[in-house]
């Protein structure tokens, strides 16, 4: 599903970013992906949405590579992509409805389609009472909740979540997670980068990879095959 | 309503001043050129109503025989820019002296000799009356060595494409002007809204909207602009012709070709402003 194969990034100003990248996520997979601020994780977040593409190496989503990316295929990729920020990124004069239907119109979505698969999308992530509220009338947990469904809306192959939990309380993260968990379990691979050791270590049946300075330097499945073999 | 359509008639509710200049300058870059076109197209009227009395008068010595004079003629209206040739005998050019000029009659009748030259009127066809063209066919006549003196009025023709020459000119340069602010404020509202929007557009990219989805509602705005701006033109050149012709002198009404074309000028514009525009704010957000 995702492949990166010796990934170097390195930007102009900051540096390198990653250096000898090398991970592969399967599909149906949800993989933890940790490591201080600055270690890597929202760069390679982005380059599998192909926002940066790698100084070295390839990057392969789904059958794009970086290396045979043009600009006008990126948005046929990010259909397959789902994508959950910290900062939720909703648009602040539209109701939780109306922005996960703009995800749907951007898109091309019959406009007789759009409203059936929002109901269902607000229903699945449990706030179809709350349709009509704008962002600003919602509890982070609940604004996160409509940015999953805005990311569901175009029945993504991945969801790939930047720190999805880190503005929110316990509870609410709490709540967030137990809803990435039920959506992988319908069989979506999720990537989420985040550096809230407590949630990683309360589900070990989970995936870990994690980056320091820019490599990665502990993979939980890469471990389990060692102690295998041990 | 289509999203770029909505998002177009949202933008000009969020920005009314800017959308309102942006037709504006379009409105007055188009209005020059309409004015322009307005003159050009008139003084054009002009010298063709006067180009159809554009005639060569060549003055024949005395001493020239009827042989020469035959010959010449029938030279001369080989000439693939001569439309025809009369030959003005003596006695004719005395007899029409005399019936133009009733007051010297008796004069002219009490003269020993008949003092007026014999000549060739030569009119020319359309499309040889250029200043250049009556100039080659008069250097042609003149040539005969018993042609004494050829007329052609080359000032006043000269004068009449002169001024149409300057009228193109200014307006060029004026309109010009006028076209590069248009394109400067579409430029700066499409920046002003592609920043107002940019966390919407970042939304749109990342979900998978394609460039062409994107940009719509800006080449759109920028379509619309262009229209009512090229209108806005054709209206005030309207205007200006009706004032002209009421107050001052009698002008002609451009063609309604003209008017299409101004439209579809401003249309083009308005749209190609955006494209430019919009192409370079969106890479930076």
């Amino acid at each position: 599903m995702i492949r990166l194969t010796s990934v170097y990034k390195e930007y102009p100003r900051s540096g390198t970013a990653l250096r000898d990248v090398t991970l592969h996520v399967n599909k149906g997979e949800l993989v933890f992906l940790t490591g201080h601020s600055g270690a890597g994780k929202s760069t390679i977040l982005r380059l599998i949405q192909m926002a940066d593409l790698p100084s070295a190496g390839e990057v392969r989503v789904s059958g794009f590579s970086s290396k045979l990316m043009r600009r006008r295929d990126i948005p046929q990729l990010r259909r397959k992509l789902g994508v959950v920020f910290q900062d939720f990124r909703l648009l602040r004069d539209r109701t939780a409805e109306e922005n996960v239907a703009f995800a749907l119109e951007v898109t091309g979505t019959k406009r007789s389609a759009i409203t059936p698969r929002v109901n269902r999308l607000l229903t699945q992530v449990g706030l179809a009472h709350k349709a009509r509220a704008c962002p600003d009338e919602l509890s982070g947990g609940e604004r996160q909740r409509v940015a999953i469904a805005r990311a569901l809306a175009n029945e993504p192959l991945v969801l790939l979540a930047d720190e999805p939990t880190g503005n929110l309380d316990e509870w609410a993260a709490k709540g967030v997670f137990e809803l990435f968990r039920e959506i992988n379990s319908m069989g979506m691979t999720i990537l989420m980068a985040t550096h809230d050791l407590t949630l990683v270590r309360a589900h070990p049946e989970y995936r870990v990879v994690e980056l320091a300075q820019g490599s990665v330097v502990y993979d939980s499945a890469a471990a389990s095959v060692e102690a295998g073999r041990g | 309503m289509p999203y770029a359509l909505r998002e177009a008639l949202a933008a000009f509710r969020r920005t009314p001043l800017l959308a309102a200049l942006s037709v504006i300058a379009i409105a007055f870059a188009l209005f020059v050129i309409g004015l322009f076109g307005l003159t050009a197209f008139n003084i054009r009227r002009a010298i063709e109503k006067v180009e159809e009395k554009v005639e060569i008068v060549a003055y024949l010595a005395d001493d020239a025989t009827p042989a020469q004079v035959e010959l010449a003629q029938q030279e001369v209206r080989a000439l693939p820019q001569v439309a025809s040739l009369r030959h003005v005998t003596k006695t004719e050019a005395l007899a029409t002296a005399m019936a133009e000029m009733e007051e010297f009659k008796e004069v002219f009748s009490d003269l020993d000799a008949n003092p007026l030259p014999a000549s060739f009127e030569v009119s020319l066809k359309a499309g040889s009356r250029s200043p250049e063209a009556v100039e080659r066919v008069a250097k042609r006549i003149q040539a005969y060595p018993f042609v004494e003196d050829v007329r052609y009025g080359r000032d006043w023709l000269n004068t009449i494409y002169t001024i149409r020459r300057i009228a193109a000119g200014v307006a060029m340069v004026i309109g010009g002007a006028f076209a590069l602010v248009a394109a400067i404020v579409i430029a700066t509202a499409v920046r002003i809204t592609v920043f107002a929007r940019r966390e919407e557009i970042g939304i749109m990219r990342l979900v998978g909207a394609t460039d062409g989805f994107v940009q719509s509602p800006f080449l759109l705005e920028g379509l619309m602009s262009g229209l009512l701006g090229g209108v806005l033109a054709a209206a005030l050149t309207w205007g200006t012709y009706r004032v002209l012709g009421s107050t001052m002198f009698q002008v002609e009404w451009l063609p309604s070709e003209w008017i299409v074309l101004t439209v579809i000028a401003g249309t083009a514009f308005g749209l190609l402003s955006s494209l430019v525009a919009v192409r370079r704010h969106l890479e930076q957000v």
